[in-house]
């Protein structure tokens, strides 16, 4: 074991990132398993209260680079500092949650080092000096058990597949490090950004109250609507929902929309496509309401409610009103 | 200036797959069993626009991939891609995203006064999504990854959207860049009736491994193995249907259920 094992630690509003905490997670037991030491990457403007979360979140140690070059996330930036550190420090691991940035430098990296990349796992098992993983291929229709063969072994996880790392009271002082791009250098600038406010993204939703063809029209969506605020829900959508404009595209789920993995997923007057199933088919517990008892959705649920979702879905609002209260 | 997007053919969306000792086939009974990558539409699109409205002079369709992909290709100039581009050879099959993002850049080079390459943000096959990044790589270009609309081309520079997990940013670049564009950037066009004809009639040029000059690809130079695929198991458990009197006494039965599940 030369550099063990690397976790690339995303920083959001001043914390490590949810999938950020998945990673360090599964990075730690692959760490342990490895019996290799865990380093956390932290790069950002004002990282030092990141880099204390990462320790306490179980990191080893942390390299880390406070420049303003790296603010925005910007590959340009971010690329290469981790090429640079992993070709003078040999890591035999690099993990990464699969979110837009970790899934983009993951493929910068292993380009310029020659390395192998494994994209958004779903699962790690430790087999001698090699992880392996599970992946879906063809939009989870098959899964494939993947690795890289030689070093480093770069990995992304997908979100929500993995638990996330709990508190350990670990400290740290983390060894702070130059960055290697100066701004002059660096051929983007990013002039404006519009945050997502407190909306629930579909991606990071632990609950999801879905919606399709039976839903009959956009203001069909307003008691799932109202069910979601009280759950606390994303709002998702079948692509025959969308298609018919009675919902924008950033709710549609399934393969040409958003792969999910919420621990409850309710469907709604969808009838369930092998595209859809394919998007919503990692979900903890599922629950169906439809009309059709012979809908394909039924097939996918935990739970089934043959019936109609406009008298069901307002009695589940005020039963979970009820409750939460 | 030439923009050249590139494409994949890939299994059709409502595909059937089976594996059997470790091969991976599929159909489907009601349509084509093989498309054009779905996210690569968009990126068609936008290539069509560059020549429609930002001065490009050539919109060129390029793909890497069995001979049949030339189907794929065909497609993209019935929509209105000015050329296409097959790159298919069997030293290359095999390759992971590397070896495939190599030969792009590769044919990209051949191509020559190439100043955007655009991709869909992802193949619904292979799904990685590291292809377009690690093509900009091999050529030393800027990705800009994710991109929902692009602003204005203007001498050298770029400016777009981009949507992040994060939110959205605008984002300016030097070219040349490769782009990756998401669903959101348009709405893709239908091949026109003239656009079929033309486009059966084409004969699209194969170059080679040789032709194009790349090397570092097939399976030797690979540093992923993905063969073992298989297919997922069914999920554990039989359905449980909640059938009550009144829609209330299934919300209170159903409720109380997810409560034990802990999942509220």
């Amino acid at each position: 074991m030369s550099g063990g094992v690397w976790v690339f630690v995303e920083n959001r509003d001043g914390a490590v990132s949810a999938i950020s905490r998945e990673a360090i997670g599964e990075a730690r037991a692959v760490a342990g398993a490895l019996g290799a030491p865990l380093t956390g990457l932290v790069f950002g403007k004002g990282i030092a209260a990141v880099a204390a979360d990462a320790f306490n979140l179980g990191v080893d140690a942390v390299i880390a680079s406070d420049d303003a070059t790296f603010e925005g996330g910007r590959l340009e930036a971010l690329g290469p500092m981790v090429v640079k550190l992993a070709k003078e420090r040999q890591p035999d691991v690099i993990i990464l949650g699969a979110s837009t940035r970790g899934r983009d430098l993951a493929a910068w990296v292993g380009a310029d080092l020659d390395a192998g990349v494994v994209a958004e796992a779903v699962n790690l098992t430790v087999d001698g000096g090699t992880v392996k993983a599970t992946r879906g291929v063809y939009t989870g229709k098959l899964l494939s058990d993947t690795f890289v063969k030689g070093s480093p072994q770069i990995i992304t996880l997908r979100s929500r597949a993995f638990a996330q790392a709990e508190p350990t009271g670990k400290t740290g002082m983390p060894e702070m490090v130059a960055a290697v791009v100066a701004e002059d250098a660096i051929p983007t600038k990013i002039t404006g950004f519009e945050g997502k406010g407190g909306k629930v993204s579909l991606s990071d939703a632990s609950k999801i109250v879905s919606g399709g063809r039976g839903v009959g029209g956009p203001e069909g969506f307003e008691p799932l609507r109202e069910l979601a605020s009280v759950l606390g829900a994303a709002l998702g959508a079948s692509r025959a929902a969308v298609d018919a404009g009675w919902i924008p595209y950033d709710h549609q789920v399934g393969q040409t929309g958003k792969t999910v993995a919420p621990d409850l997923y309710i469907a709604a007057g969808i009838s369930g496509a092998i595209q859809h199933q394919a998007g919503m088919r990692s979900s903890k517990v599922v629950v169906v309401i439809n009309k059709d008892p012979d809908a394909p959705i039924f097939k996918m649920a935990r739970y089934g409610i043959v019936g109609d979702l406009f008298q069901i879905i307002p009695a589940l609002t005020a039963e979970f009103k009820k409750r939460l209260n | 200036m030439k923009v050249v997007v590139c494409v994949k053919q890939t299994p059709s969306t409502t595909a059937a797959f089976s594996v059997k000792d470790g091969v991976v086939s599929w159909e489907d009974p009601g349509g084509k069993p093989n498309i054009v990558n779905p996210w690569d539409e968009y990126a068609v699109e936008e290539a069509i626009k560059f020549k429609e409205d930002r001065g490009a002079t050539d919109a060129i369709a390029l793909c890497v991939g069995d001979p049949s992909s030339d189907e794929a290709l065909k497609t993209c100039l019935a929509m209105g891609c000015t050329e296409a581009v097959l790159v298919s050879d069997p030293s290359l099959v095999g390759s992971d995203t590397l070896g495939t993002a190599r030969t792009l850049a590769a044919a990209i080079g051949k191509i020559g006064d190439v100043k955007v390459a655009l991709f869909g943000k992802q193949a619904i096959d292979g799904d990685t999504g590291h292809v377009p990044v690690q093509t900009a790589r091999v050529l030393g270009w800027t990705p800009l990854t994710y991109v929902s609309a692009i602003h204005s081309v203007d001498g050298d520079s770029i400016t777009v959207d981009r949507l992040t997990d994060d939110g959205k940013e605008t984002v300016t670049a030097k070219l040349p860049v490769v782009i990756s564009v998401v669903k959101e950037i348009n709405e893709p066009r239908y091949p026109s009736f003239m656009g079929i004809r033309k486009a059966s009639k084409a004969v699209i040029p194969n170059w080679s491994a040789g032709d194009v000059g790349v090397t570092g690809v097939g399976p030797d130079a690979a540093k992923t193995d993905w063969s073992n695929v298989y297919p997922v198991p069914p999920r554990e458990g039989e359905v449980e249907m909640i059938v009550a009197d009144s829609a209330a006494e299934q919300a209170r039965i159903l409720v109380n259920k997810l409560f034990e599940e802990k999942v509220i």
